[in-house]
């Protein structure tokens, strides 16, 4: 049923897309004195905790910026479309954005499925776009103005956690409960078992379920007949949740650790104490001492009453990013900003050290947390 | 063989509640010959009235507490009884003289109606359900565990299905049900009133819907809008597994159904989950198709 849904809102986007078309003028240069840059987030529907976090990590740094007197001498308009997490929106927001608004540059998304859809249509119309926190490896592949500031899962998977399970947690085999219906998922368990086993780790055998699946109870049965020493689990907060629950409940007691698809506060309000002493890796901590980190953590307080999350820091780090090139490139001009984000070297954002490598994707540190107290408490930086 | 055991208590939990929803199904189907596809809707809209009347009851009752998970769980029965006596009233009682189909189109309308107006309501991320029974570990057999929530499920099944066998066999409502689902003309005639019977009968099939809904978010306790599709729909493969129209059949289909999938995932893979479980189910329907314990209808011409 929630196919049809999508494929009469895919239809319904084509149709309205079809009728509103008109020629797409060459995007200004930035005339006048602002220089408006475009970000596409999903601020309602199934993911807008996600985007609502990236959204107010990214208003948070333009507002920072254009207080401290904006860039070459103009201010920065952030014009923001909200794709509803909807399949099909994020193109025409994209293209509204682009086509009428005349912006230089583009931000956005969270989800990697979103982040593709709006790819092709910026590299068709050469704006530079930037994903925050998009890891799937295909977003940037969409062509050479399509950048990320976020890591991708091989280093996630391969290296982060399959150093983290030999190292810190010393296990010596491991089991894998993966979700079979998600990409991120199966991508982030095969690039764990490739770095664990290359390291003399063992895994013992793997498991599937389908996300969604509420009962995880014969497959946590099986895994304790094995007595494997820790269990990967690389899905989403909601099942990784649950999971806890029904381990602990089964009377499973060694350690569970995963990806940053844990990272939400719904996750602890449905594991609760099951997860205490369990691990998941991220793309940031406020416990982080840097003094970088500790002020956007002050200056995110103030402007909004909450801790940020690993998606606001990104947000943060995707404007930074964007209009420290500008600055280099020194006029607002989309060609020339494409080639200032490549050039990107060590620049110092509030998520660790960033460089953007040939492929346009960031190389740059990840950081483990643990549950302790109810409380997300940060373990360790490995970098890459 | 504990695993096995484990397994087997896993699947029986799991089961039961699918039989719960299971009997909403054959319940309306044994009277009005259509399917309700808004069923499953009705279960998640039974764990949404636990969500927000726990913290009221909780002023009264302390929770988390026996007493206070029965007064939980009646009221969400009531609720969703009143709610399914509602939608039949508006959604398919304007339609009983039109095509089956008519109706059959209905009720997926009104279970996306159902599925959507929750997302907006609610909100569509999944909501942590409030601890309303106090957990305990029963017990810790050399790796066996058992514990207070598996046996709730099992037990307030039993009683539940109890309790309905009771109504339908003794009362003169369930007598008047039978009636009707032998053939309403006859029964009407009879001077039963068949509008009243159905209510009645949505009633309790929705009752049941929100019990299992209770019970289902006690165990996971992560509900969303759309997590009534799954489980509906396997529910539905339970009444017809079991026989559709047919209650003691609805009840051990959704053990079979349990069951199988509980095994088929700790032992072979949960990647063929589904497709064993309905491959179960086509076996069964090639040598009895009226289901386990259906009856065989001669197709009147």
């Amino acid at each position: 049923m929630k196919i049809w849904h999508g494929q009469f809102l895919a239809a319904a986007a084509a149709a309205l897309w079809l009728a509103g078309c008109k020629p797409s003028s060459t995007p200004g240069a930035g005339g006048g004195d602002t220089i408006k840059v475009g970000e596409f987030a999903s601020l309602t529907g199934s993911e807008a905790t996600f985007g609502q976090s990236s959204h107010r990590g990214t208003l948070l740094a333009i507002d920072e910026l254009n207080a401290a007197g904006g860039v070459l001498g103009k201010k920065i308009q952030l014009l923001t479309e909200d794709n509803q997490s909807q399949a099909g929106q994020s193109a025409t927001v994209v293209r509204k954005l682009i086509s009428s608004d005349g912006v230089v540059a583009m931000l956005g998304e969270v989800a990697s499925s979103r982040s593709l859809e709006a790819a092709p249509i910026c590299q068709q119309n050469k704006i530079p776009m930037i994903s925050p926190s998009s890891t799937n490896p295909k977003v940037t592949q969409v062509g050479d103005y399509i950048f990320r500031v976020c890591f991708l899962d091989s280093f996630q998977g391969g290296k982060v956690l399959a150093n983290f399970a030999r190292n810190t947690l010393k296990a010596n085999s491991v089991t894998v409960l993966k979700d079979v219906k998600s990409d991120y998922s199966v991508g982030l368990a095969k690039f764990f078992m490739e770095g664990y086993t290359g390291q003399g780790g063992k895994i013992v055998t793997e498991q599937n379920y389908s996300g969604g699946d509420k009962d995880f109870s014969a497959q946590l049965t099986a895994i304790k007949a094995d007595h494997p020493d820790a269990i990967l689990v690389p899905g989403y907060y909601t099942e990784v949740g649950l999971i806890a629950l029904q381990a602990r409940q089964l009377g499973l007691t060694l350690p569970l650790f995963g990806g940053d698809g844990w990272e939400s506060s719904v996750l602890v309000s449905i594991g609760g104490a099951a997860l205490e002493g369990d691990y998941f890796s991220t793309h940031f901590s406020p416990d982080d001492s840097s003094p970088e980190a500790q002020q956007f953590v002050k200056h995110y307080q103030a402007k909004y009453g909450e801790t940020p999350d690993s998606m606001a820091a990104l947000g943060y780090d995707s404007a930074l990013i964007l209009v420290d090139a500008i600055k280099r490139a020194g006029v607002a001009d989309s060609a020339k900003i494409r080639d200032a984000i490549a050039a990107t070297k060590n620049f110092h954002g509030i998520t660790g050290t960033i460089t953007i490598d040939e492929n346009r994707n960031a190389s740059k540190p990840a950081v483990i947390v643990t549950i302790k107290n109810g409380q997300i408490k940060y373990v360790e930086t490995i970098a890459p | 063989m504990t695993e096995f055991l484990q397994q087997l208590i896993n699947g029986l939990a799991f089961g039961s509640i699918l039989a719960l929803i299971a009997l909403g199904y054959t319940m309306v189907y044994g009277i009005l010959r259509f399917i309700n596809f808004a069923h499953g809707d009705v279960f998640m809209l039974g764990a949404f009235a636990g969500f927000y009347l726990a913290p009221k009851i909780a002023t009264v009752v302390p929770l988390p507490s026996i007493g206070g998970g029965l007064v939980v769980l009646v009221a969400a029965m009531a609720i969703c009884a009143a709610l399914g006596v509602l939608i039949e009233r508006f959604a398919y009682r304007p339609l009983r003289s039109r095509p089956k189909l008519t109706v059959l189109i209905t009720a997926i309308g009104v279970s996306l109606f159902l599925e959507y107006a929750g997302q907006f309501v609610f909100g569509a991320a999944p909501k942590k359900f409030p601890q309303i029974l106090p957990v305990y570990p029963i017990a810790h057999l050399g790796g066996l565990s058992l514990n207070s929530n598996q046996v709730v499920v099992l037990g307030v099944t039993l009683l539940l299905l109890l309790g309905l066998r009771f109504i339908v066999l003794k009362t003169k409502m369930g007598t008047a049900m039978r009636a009707v689902s032998f053939n309403p003309e006859a029964a009407a005639l009879m001077g039963v009133n068949t509008d009243v019977i159905i209510s009645f009968t949505f009633a309790l099939g929705s009752a049941l819907a929100a019990a299992a809904g209770i019970l289902w978010a006690v165990n996971y306790p992560a509900i969303d809008p759309l997590m009534g599709i799954l489980p509906g729909l396997k529910a539905f493969v339970a009444a017809v597994l079991g026989g559709i129209g047919n209650l003691p059949g609805a009840a051990l289909g959704g053990v079979i159904i349990g069951v199988t999938e509980t095994l088929v995932s700790g032992y072979i893979s949960s990647t063929y989950r589904d497709a064993i479980a309905f491959a179960v189910l086509i076996l069964i329907l090639l040598i009895k198709p009226s289901g386990l314990l259906g009856k065989k209808e001669a197709e009147k011409v």
